[in-house]
């Protein structure tokens, strides 16, 4: 349902104004400049739109922001100090991707914590197994690998 | 009349479900057939009333009959028929309808097909079906109630949201709960396991088909969706890791990971509790979904049913079910017995891994989407998780999943040999990277990441056509003997095949799409031509045009290449009187998977008009993919092993397998 809503709703939410996002009168002379603008709108919330980037949003606030990006990086400003002005001015719910910081670090590190907890606890699992189930997974003797690898080779000049 | 009808049948069915809760569990203590087999009746009944109130909505409101406010609300007497229909699941009370005749629908089911299910097992999954269904209609019928009058009815209707006037409704929301409530069984298999104590292999071949269902549905619905948002919302993207979409994907992330471990758990009896735990989850994320939606908790763009006393109904709902089901797992699950060794280079061990980055990465979706929430409640600090969040964590796991992909299928059971896998994947391998260089070479050193990315994407595919080759012994053996052992290979041999082929697919699409997609910002006169990606665009002319309940503004583009007319493009601006509101058709224009793609925006007092026309190359390998995915599910479901209703596990062990 929420999929249902979710293509409904954006839909109906997002086409209802049925402009466009970035105007053609918003784009910057240089090219370099524009695919730079580009990039962080997409890195930066529309606050008054749900879950939108200003890049993809119509809403008037948007537009403010898109040229407020603009005319930064015209002054001169490197990405980054553009990212800190508008975080400055508007906190950090204006940034799509978080920044790594005491507030957000559970939130970066769960994939590799939960990958390497999960891991160790596969490893800790396999061990004990092959602590217990030895009758399973016994490793062969020497004569066993020998034979084996008669065998194998047999079979495979055969085939 | 009809809604008074359809109304009584809901609360008829709410009586059902009840008895359906109670009665087969006491028959079950009591080891009484007669009573265990209510269970069958009463899910069946329940099938009839609710589907009677389902078609009661539906008849109202295609007889437009606004003394019912949801007929009032969501409807126009001049809507096209489809959309009178479809406008029945387009609102909050509708949708909620249709969930529970889903429910109803998939109750039925076991009930019909499940005769080969031991008695008290039916008995359990039915009452535990009965109780999702119950807390449900109780929510329907407390704070949903679609069959509401009006005292005094209006003259015309307030008419469906433009957006969703689109033939996407009729399949997207039906598409998606059949995916959602389908994995309601499974779960409902978990429970019932964990209430009788006893699960075996016998278990896990009852409950994959069902879950393959579920996962199929789930996986068009979601692809569907994808599309529909593609074409309808005017700038050609087409996932936004909104909450409501990750709302989604994270039932079909952890049910792609209990198909693999239910595989397991047919073949080698291992990974019991693991399967357990992960039916449990992915059904209850199926109703953390609900409640994101429709409590409205999250205010992402699909957020529209924004009344609390509904989140919190649903919340409760959420709590008991997730709640009660994770209790007694932690209870129970200590007495499940672990069965079937192998060793970590095994077919079990590559699922495992499997299922250990699938949940990890559906962990991280899970994140995401309640860390901003979780952090505004209990630090009151406001944050926002988007797009370049999970472009950074969610796809280094896809990655690591994709590598890990065509080695799973052609490792043995038990205990497997990685160096020999490696040496039959050479070739894929080679392949990759030849690709690899290709592509580097052709686009000239651009981006590093998209000859990469795309390279995976081909290893993934000739991964998977090498483990047919394989089996079928291609190059190897006489080519009749071959197509003897291709038709001889089980149905969910090839599955396998298609499905992992279609993650290729789809990857090279969003590859494609993301780095070359061509954008052309401007405003257009008429006998402007742009020029996109080699194709010359002439804007015709603006004309105006009457539709059945809207008004519309169509720009008619000549498009062409190296002079040669292609086509003839029609976006167009759509203004619904009714609702004051307008939504951007755009026009499409297939060229093999490519597409052109243009949307309209304002006219300016000039008479131009401002249009974007995108070049997207690739795109619809974005939505082949999972269409390839749902062709595996169906073509594993169609295996005489997981036939619904199959008598024996046949042919147990005659799976072919690489002659050595």
């Amino acid at each position: 349902m929420r999929r249902m809503m979710s293509a409904i709703v954006a839909l109906m939410l997002l086409a209802m104004p049925a402009v466009h996002a970035v105007q053609p009168d918003e784009i910057m002379s240089d090219p370099v400049k524009e695919a730079r603008a580009r990039d962080l709108s997409r890195e930066l919330r529309c606050m008054v739109c749900q879950n939108q980037s200003i890049d993809d949003s119509d809403a008037p606030l948007a537009r403010d922001l898109r040229l407020l990006v603009r005319e930064r990086i015209a002054a001169g400003d490197s990405n980054s100090q553009v990212l800190d002005f508008l975080v400055a001015r508007y906190g950090e719910f204006v940034l799509l991707k978080p920044r790594f910081e005491r507030q957000t670090m559970l939130l970066w590190l769960l994939a590799p914590l939960l990958l390497a907890g999960g891991g160790f606890a596969l490893w800790r699992q396999i061990r004990r197994r092959s602590r217990n189930g030895t009758d399973v997974m016994a490793p062969l003797t020497p004569e066993e690998e020998a034979r084996l690898a008669a065998l194998m080779s047999d079979d495979a000049t055969s085939r | 009349m009809i809604a008074e009808a359809g109304h009584y049948a809901l609360v008829l069915a709410l009586a059902l479900a009840l008895i359906q809760s109670f009665v087969p569990m006491i028959g079950a203590r009591l080891r009484d057939s007669a009573l265990m087999n209510v269970a069958r009746s009463t899910a069946l009944a329940q099938l009839v009333f609710v589907g009677a109130s389902f078609i009661a909505l539906v008849t109202l409101h295609v007889n437009s009959d606004f003394s019912v406010a949801n007929v009032y609300e969501n409807s126009h007497s001049m809507k096209p028929l489809i959309y009178k229909i479809t406008g029945v699941w387009g609102n909050h009370e509708g949708s909620m309808l249709l969930w529970v005749s889903i429910l109803a629908l998939f109750g039925g089911l076991v009930a019909a097909f499940g005769n080969n299910l031991p008695l008290s097992l039916r008995a359990h999954v039915l009452a535990v079906q009965a109780w999702i269904a119950s807390a449900f209609y109780l929510f329907i019928l407390i704070t949903s109630n679609p069959f509401l009058r009006i005292v005094n009815p209006p003259i015309e209707g307030r008419d469906l949201n433009p957006v969703l006037q689109d033939i996407g409704l009729a399949v997207h929301p039906p598409m998606l709960y059949l995916g959602y409530v389908g994995f309601s069984i499974s779960f409902s298999f978990a429970i019932a396991a964990l209430i009788e104590g006893r699960i075996d292999a016998a278990w896990a071949r009852w409950v994959r088909p069902w879950t393959l269902v579920a996962w199929i549905f789930l996986t068009l619905g979601i692809a569907m969706g994808s599309y529909w948002a593609y074409y309808e919302l005017g700038w050609g993207g087409w996932w936004f890791w909104d909450p409501v979409e990750n709302a989604s994907l994270m039932p079909w992330l952890a049910g792609t990971a209990l198909l693999h471990s239910a595989l397991v758990m047919e073949k080698r009896n291992a990974l019991k509790v693991w399967t357990i735990l992960l039916s449990i989850l992915t059904f209850s994320l199926s109703l953390l979904g609900t409640f994101l939606v429709r409590s409205g908790v999250i205010t992402s763009v699909h957020a529209f049913a924004n009344d609390p006393t509904r989140g919190v109904f649903i919340l409760l709902i959420l709590c008991l079910f997730i709640g009660g089901s994770l209790s007694l797992f932690a209870g129970r699950a200590t007495s499940l017995k672990q069965g079937g060794l192998f060793a970590p280079i095994s077919r079990e061990g590559a699922l495992v891994l499997n299922n250990l980055l699938l949940t990890v990465a559906c962990a991280v979706v899970l994140f995401g989407t309640l860390y901003p929430l979780a952090m505004e409640v209990l630090a009151d600090f406001k944050m926002s998780v988007g797009a370049p969040f999970y472009n950074l964590s969610f796809v280094p796991l896809f990655v690591l999943l994709l590598l890990a992909v065509p080695f799973g299928p052609m490792l043995a059971w038990k205990r497997g040999d990685l160096l020999g896998v490696t040496q039959r994947l050479l070739a894929a391998g080679v392949a990759g990277l030849v690709v690899i260089a290709i592509v580097w070479a052709w686009t000239r050193g651009g981006s590093a990441l998209a000859p990469l990315a795309i390279g995976l994407g081909v290893f993934v595919i000739a991964g998977a056509a090498t483990d047919l080759a394989e089996r079928t012994g291609l190059f190897r053996l006489p080519f009749a003997t071959t197509l003897r052992r291709a038709r001889g290979l089980p149905r969910s041999a090839w599955g396998t095949v298609f499905a992992h082929a279609g993650l290729g697919v789809a990857l090279i699409g969003i590859v494609c799409e993301t780095t070359w997609n061509t954008e052309y910002i401007a405003t257009m006169k008429p006998n402007d031509v742009a020029q996109v990606a080699g194709y010359d665009l002439k804007l015709d002319g603006l004309l105006e045009r009457q539709g059945p309940n809207y008004r519309e503004m169509i720009a008619q583009f000549n498009v062409s290449r190296d002079g040669e007319a292609l086509s003839v493009m029609t976006p167009s601006k759509r203004s619904f009187t009714t609702r004051g509101s307008s939504t951007t058709e755009a026009a499409l224009l297939t060229r093999g998977a490519s597409q052109l793609y243009i949307s309209l925006g304002d006219v300016t007092a000039e008479g131009a008009i401002a249009v974007r026309i995108y070049h997207k190359p690739l795109v619809l390998m974005i939505w082949w993919g999972p269409v390839l995915m749902a062709f595996g599910g169906v073509l594993s479901l169609s295996d005489r092993r997981l036939r619904v209703g199959a008598p024996k596990p046949a042919r147990a062990k005659q799976r072919l397998q690489p002659a050595e």
